[in-house]
């Protein structure tokens, strides 16, 4: 049963990456990277992380997706060509280092030797998150809070309207 | 059969290395940015495998604070992409070569 969800959400999420990027129009890729995003939330309802399947929703496939898709929407970005335009050398590097990452993971995961544990009580649940977010680190908590705001700062100020820039 | 590791571990190998295809074959600034976000959702999925696998909610709690990182990094990213845009009036990485030698 479990197998049969990931294998089926699996290929829902290579697909759809797959087409995120190799598609031509930019609005395209961008929903197809939502569904990616949800697939992945799923493996992680499935992996017992509760929590962080929900801040993937709301947070990736819901804040960070939307700022995408007003990004495409103000630059009006149309369909393109996309694999007639490359030259030959940048293919076959992109292919190189493809592999070459692929490779060297796989070579990784056949090594790797991790029992299969028994569930744990409370493991990926708000409360266990809280107890360690509050108690243990809560100066990077505290830190992400101020680089939040250091974003948010920079970039309001690159993108407003000086003085002296032209109308 | 069950799931072990290894299938999430080569699932999240094989996102991240899409991403690295989109990162080095797209030409649309948007595209690139959006396989940098794939690459890090793949590392986020290995770093929950392991958290589930060993036991320990570490992971997860790397992946709170990636995802929160990621969420600045894209806000800061699409405004440079937009004033990068307000000056050329294109979004092809291939024309943002001012600083190459």
């Amino acid at each position: 049963m479990e197998a049969t969800l990931f294998i089926l959400t699996a290929l829902t999420a290579l697909v759809s990456s797959f087409l995120v990027v190799t598609g031509k129009k930019p609005v395209n890729s961008v929903l197809f990277l939502v569904v990616t995003f949800f697939c992945i939330a799923v493996f992680y309802v499935l992996l017992g992380a509760q929590f962080i399947a929900a801040m993937q929703i709301i947070v990736y496939a819901g804040a960070i997706m939307v700022l995408f898709l007003f990004v495409v929407m103000l630059l009006n970005m149309k369909s393109e060509q996309v694999w007639e335009k490359l030259d030959y050398s940048r293919k076959m590097l992109a292919f190189a280092v493809a592999a070459g990452i692929l490779s060297v993971v796989i070579v990784g995961i056949k090594v790797a030797v991790v029992p299969t544990p028994d569930d744990i009580e409370n493991f990926g649940t708000v409360e266990a998150f809280a107890d360690n977010l509050f108690n243990r680190w809560l100066l990077p908590f505290e830190m992400v809070s101020i680089l939040l705001l250091t974003a948010i700062i920079g970039s309001v100020m690159m993108v407003k309207r000086h003085q002296g820039d032209p109308k | 059969m069950t799931v072990t590791i290894q299938w999430y571990l080569a699932l999240s190998a094989v996102l991240f290395a899409i991403g690295v295809g989109g990162v080095l074959l797209r030409r649309n600034v948007l595209i690139i940015f959006m396989s940098i976000e794939l690459m890090l959702n793949a590392a986020n999925l290995a770093l929950v495998a392991f958290s589930r696998y060993l036991g320990n909610i570490d992971g997860q709690l790397f992946v709170f604070f990636v995802m929160a990182v990621a969420a600045a990094e894209v806000a800061v990213g699409l405004a440079i992409i937009i004033t990068i845009f307000k000056h050329k009036s294109s979004v092809d990485i291939d024309q943002v070569n001012l600083m190459k030698w």
